[in-house]
């Protein structure tokens, strides 16, 4: 492992401990950090699957969501790079199962990941998307309000005549509706 | 949608979750009651039972019971992380084992009043096999709903623990009804019967344990 991996590596793990301890800007920017690292080891798995590259954000999106809905299994004690990658491996050979393909996912495709300067593919339409249109109306409003760059709870609840409480648990319950979905469930 | 929206959303939902650990416990806790209540009704407690007390082998069959649903209940809340290996835990698992192991070993350099046959085929065995993987059930179905809370790496693997673990718990009830205390009746039928609901939780965590 490079010094640089390394110093990524506890980077994380501060910033996975700052947002068990509920600072909220520390685990928005450890997300935005590993997106990146998910994105360019997704391509490669499913480049080496002989599978389209393009399809590599529905499985980024599906290990975030993973990430954010097993967060309590992350041992505090330990790195965050091997809890994520174990969770970022598991998602990529399931989406590669659900295209029909049995492949070995090496596990260098994440661990010896730097980030890129891969950006994100402008394909408009997720898998997420699509299984947005099918949450409860109420589910979907908040949902769509909150990824709107400058609404917050207080703002959403104040746009959907809502308290923040009632935002909180219908966004809550998106986005378990949402991975559920996603899973196939 | 686009991921760094989807990451605002996911930033912004700060219900803390439940621990595995605490899910699990109250999950188990939630199943004793139907499991002792089915223990009364269909066997209830042997009828020697306070003068069985002062028997060793008797109290044995509880440790190894004990011992065996403990270990498992630590592997299995290990095995809900998905970096998690077996590697180097899996040795708790000795307790039980050793345990059963030094009893058989006690009891042969005892002398004894039947032979040793005898004593593994009992009289229990069929009772055994039924009882253990039904009372284990409903442990089984809370653990399960539990560690579907966790991210397994090995979901068959993670179920076949929870099998373990339900018949660890389940076999304590039963053994306080079984009149075999020796430890080769144990090492034999109780394990049988572990067997089937481990193979039992193996194929349903294959099903249910997929994050």
């Amino acid at each position: 492992m490079g010094p640089r991996v390394r110093e990524r590596d506890n980077e994380w793990t501060d910033l996975m401990r700052s947002a068990n301890a509920g600072d909220t800007a520390a685990y928005h920017r450890l997300l935005k950090a590993v997106t990146p690292v998910l994105r360019a080891a997704a391509r490669r798995g499913l480049a080496r699957a002989g599978q389209p590259v393009d399809q590599s954000e529905d499985v980024v999106q599906d290990i975030l969501f993973a990430v954010h809905l097993k967060r309590h299994t992350w041992d505090a004690s330990a790195p965050f790079a091997p809890w994520l990658f174990a969770i970022a491996r598991n998602k990529l050979i399931d989406a590669l199962r659900r295209r029909g393909r049995r492949i070995f996912v090496n596990i260098d495709d994440f661990s010896e990941t730097l980030p890129g300067a891969q950006a994100e593919e402008a394909l408009p339409a997720t898998e997420v998307t699509a299984h947005l249109n099918g949450l409860p109306k109420r589910q979907r409003d908040v949902l769509q309000s909150i990824s709107v760059d400058s609404n917050s709870i207080k703002d959403t609840a104040a746009k959907l005549s809502m308290t923040e409480g009632a935002v909180r648990v219908a966004l809550h319950r998106g986005l378990t509706n949402l991975a559920n979905k996603l899973r196939g469930d | 949608m686009k991921t760094d929206d989807l990451i605002r959303i996911l930033a912004s939902d700060r219900k803390s979750p439940w621990r595995v650990g605490n899910l699990l416990t109250v999950a188990l806790l939630a199943a004793v009651p139907i499991s002792v209540a089915a223990f009364f009704i269909e066997m209830g407690v042997r009828p020697d039972i306070a003068t069985a007390v002062h028997n060793p082998f008797f109290d044995l069959k509880f440790a190894v019971t004990i011992s065996l649903a403990l270990s498992a209940v630590a592997l299995s809340l290990h095995l809900s992380r998905p970096e998690a290996t077996l590697r180097g835990v899996a040795l708790i698992l000795a307790v039980p084992v050793l345990l059963l192991a030094g009893g058989i070993a006690v009891e042969m350099m005892l002398p004894q009043r039947v032979a040793w046959f005898t004593r593994l085929v009992g009289s229990n065995s069929k009772i055994c096999l039924t009882a253990i993987p039904i009372l284990s059930m409903p442990f089984l179905a809370a653990a399960l709903v539990a560690l579907r809370h966790g991210a397994p790496a090995r979901p068959a693997l993670a179920g076949a623990f929870a099998g373990l673990l339900s018949a660890g718990m389940a076999a304590t009830l039963y053994a306080a009804h079984c009149t075999d205390d020796s430890p080769l009746f144990v090492a034999t039928w109780y394990t049988l019967a572990t067997l089937l609901v481990v193979a039992i939780g193996a194929l349903a965590g294959s099903r249910v344990l997929r994050y």
